[in-house]
């Protein structure tokens, strides 16, 4: 090769190197404009719907109470978030609310003082005191002078005031505060259990006095929370990435030998079944959750034994691959001692084997763990159930959060261990010979 | 003659010792084993009574729907073409999911993996937080994610896009940087040395030695996300799980388009499948043989 066609190589090169430069971002760029139209991303802001997000970011933060005023028989009634499992017991308020004989005082903070009676009225901080005497023939509020500010949104028969404290609504029927809270509320009891409001001491000072067994009862059953179901699903999530993986690895191993070019001479066995992993692997872990759970219903065997297959067959295919790289000096080395066909795969294989086989297994496991969530919320089952539950009551959000939150330590605590078990596993496998 | 039968004492202890050593190891395995095998079936009897059909029962009903939908797609069979092509554009948009997710968190991903590997990073101090935000992304599975998202933004593409994209960013971020890990620095120091700044560092010293294991990542991710992508489609997120979803609870009768959307289904997977293998392939060859010509 004479200089100067290796120059002209080297010079076509280059410029077919530099070509490729420019063409690939163009490429992805074209791409992603074909998605951004195809997928009407522009179109996305008439859809988006900005009140949804703002319960949902406010929801998981904090929770509201509301005070609630019959104003036809003058009946109160205090509840968090407006449910009865989080009532207010008659007779009893938060220390913001002042019951009295005709009237009831709510101080929702900064100056803000509503008072509930036959007249309410509320008094809002630099801009004067509202009134109003409903009744059949409509609200009959009254106003300080002057225009109306814009978080007032008043008509005959309803009066809204939205306001950095609360919010007041009167109807005819009813008149109704919100007040807004930070955090979580009744996280650990609700308000029916005596041990609503202890701290955390004299909680501990109960439970050593013999109440452990009422206490973690009252817990576990909380109504709005429902920490007891929370932990039995989160069991069942679990349950289905145990059985699932470690089940679908019992069932691969011996189908793997048959796969494995060294140990199965006859292509029939091995055709057939490397065509069985595929085909597991192929039809996805969705169609076999559909399938499945039409034959067994929703629940946690479903879901493991959907995992089972479509991992059967990743298995299958992994498993067959580690045997076909077995080395054969070591199985020879054991034959020369005599050894049986049973023996020699047991000392001569297996111990090989071993570490690939458990490393993926556990990493398939904490995979699972992930899937389980996934095939949970499609067939019915763990805390995917749970949690597709709670999204589809559209305000329930900080349970949300709690399940979020929880999937992720669960996922991440998976992670760990299947890591640890590897690393431990693994290294002591290797120490043995 | 007594030295001899010293070491012939130490050498029967040391066999003695070798061989109860074996046999308590021996045991401990046995343990172990029986110890798995009582929490497979425990579980296994567990998943059992709290599923709304029992094991065995349902065993016998495996093969019903399978062969209703059977017998309904070959009942109608001159229709299926039909229906194939008539759920092409879902399956489109499933794919269209998929690739813009992967194309989106491998880029995002690439950026994260370079900031959270030691000794390339421009801000160690960050590399820990950033690691534990990949971490976070990586254990959230996409459904929540994406359903969240649908409430927010309404049904279609854009939700289950965004939520496999952060997926994505998760899982390639933290392969990305392994790669990185094991490329040489010789090109960065040599750049550095040159008076290269961050970017140009990485865009010419890093990006050019891992890039074929990137893609190789990066096509693996596509096969899982053209999955993931027909489940979300499932839970309301367009695409073919969307269509799945609805011929499935329409019951009898459009059993034949359901089977029709489970035969696109499979083909896409497995065609998905058998490419990117066929495509990692060539790629660990072709950059064997560019390293030859260089």
């Amino acid at each position: 090769m004479t200089a100067t066609t290796l120059q002209m190589n080297t010079v076509a090169q280059f410029s077919r190197k530099k070509r490729m430069t420019m063409a690939v971002p163009l490429v992805i760029l074209a791409y992603l404009a074909y998605i951004f139209v195809s997928f009407d991303v522009a179109g996305l802001g008439e859809r988006m719907n900005i009140n949804n997000a703002r319960t949902l970011v406010s929801d998981t933060y904090s929770y509201k109470t509301h005070v609630t005023q019959n104003n036809r028989n003058g009946g109160l009634s205090i509840s968090i978030e407006g449910e009865s499992k989080g009532a207010y017991p008659n007779g009893t308020a938060p220390d913001w609310v002042t019951l009295g004989q005709d009237s009831t005082l709510v101080d929702l903070g900064k100056g803000h003082l509503i008072t509930l009676g036959a007249q309410v009225s509320y008094d809002i901080p630099g801009y004067g005191l509202i009134t109003a005497r409903p009744d059949g023939t409509g609200v009959n509020a009254v106003f300080p002078a002057g225009e109306l500010p814009s978080y007032i949104n008043a008509s005959k028969n309803r009066v809204m005031i939205n306001t950095e404290a609360g919010r007041l609504t009167i109807t005819r029927a009813r008149a109704e505060v919100f007040k807004y809270s930070l955090g979580w509320e009744l996280f650990f009891f609700t308000l029916d259990s005596p041990y609503h409001g202890m701290g955390p001491i004299k909680l501990l000072s109960s439970a050593f006095s013999g109440e452990a067994g009422a206490i973690w009862n009252d817990f576990t059953n909380n109504k709005m929370w429902r920490h007891g179901d929370v932990m039995w699903a989160l069991l069942e999530t679990l349950l289905m990435a145990f059985l699932g993986t470690f089940g679908a690895a019992i069932i691969a191993l011996p189908l793997a030998f048959l796969a494995a070019r060294n140990f199965t001479p006859l292509g029939i066995f091995r055709f057939a079944a490397r065509r069985l992993f595929d085909f597991l692997r192929g039809v996805d872990g969705l169609i076999w959750t559909i399938v499945l759970s039409r034959a067994f219903g929703p629940g946690p065997l479903t879901g493991a034994l959907a995992i089972l297959l479509t991992d059967t067959g990743s298995f299958g295919k992994m498993f067959s691959e580690a045997l076909e790289n077995v080395d054969d000096k070591q199985i020879e080395g054991i034959t020369a001692t005599g050894a049986k066909p049973l023996q020699r795969y047991r000392f001569g294989v297996m111990p090989q084997l071993m570490p690939v086989l458990l490393s993926q297994v556990l990493y398939y496991l904490e995979s699972n763990t992930r899937s389980a969530t996934i095939i949970g919320t499609i067939t019915g089952g763990g805390i995917g159930l749970l949690l597709t539950q709670a999204i589809a009551t559209q305000k329930d959000w900080e349970e949300v959060t709690y399940y979020i939150v929880l999937i992720i330590l669960l996922v991440m605590a998976m992670d760990t261990l299947s890591g640890w078990l590897r690393r431990k596993l693994i290294k002591g496998d290797e120490g043995r010979h | 003659m007594a030295e001899s039968s010293n070491t012939q004492a130490t050498a029967t202890d040391l066999s003695d010792a070798y061989l109860a050593q074996i046999k308590s190891k021996r045991l401990m395995n046995v343990i172990m084993l029986m110890l798995f095998i009582a929490m497979l079936a425990s579980g296994f009897y567990v998943a059992d009574s709290r599923n709304a059909g029992g094991f065995w029962d349902g065993l016998g009903n495996i093969f019903d729907f399978p062969a209703a939908m059977m017998g309904e797609a070959i009942e109608r069979a001159p229709l299926l073409p039909g229906f194939l092509i008539k759920y092409l554009p879902s399956l489109i948009e499933t794919i269209n999911i998929a690739a813009a997710a992967t194309l989106i968190g491998a880029m995002i991903g690439l950026l994260m993996s370079l900031l959270v590997t030691r000794g390339l990073a421009p801000t160690p101090w960050l590399v820990g937080p950033l690691r534990r935000i990949l971490d976070v992304l990586r254990a959230v599975p996409e459904i929540v994610i994406a359903l969240v998202l649908i409430f927010m933004l309404g049904g279609g593409p854009v939700p289950a896009m965004i939520a496999i994209a952060l997926h994505t960013v998760g899982a390639l971020g933290k392969l990305f940087s392994e790669v990185n890990e094991n490329a040489s620095l010789k090109p960065v120091e040599g750049l550095a040395s040159v008076g290269a700044n961050w970017t140009q560092r990485m865009w010419l010293g890093v990006i050019p030695q891992v890039a074929p294991n990137y893609l190789s990542y990066a096509l693996l991710r596509f096969e899982i996300n053209i999955r993931a992508s027909a489940i979300l489609g499932f839970v309301g997120a367009g695409g073919i799980g969307y269509d799945l979803r609805n011929t499935m609870s329409w019951g009898v009768g459009k059993y034949d388009e359901a089977a029709a959307i489970f035969l696109l289904l499979f083909l896409t997977i497995v065609a998905v499948d058998q490419l990117s293998s066929l495509l990692r392939d060539r790629l660990t060859h072709g950059a064997k043989r560019s390293e030859v010509i260089l």
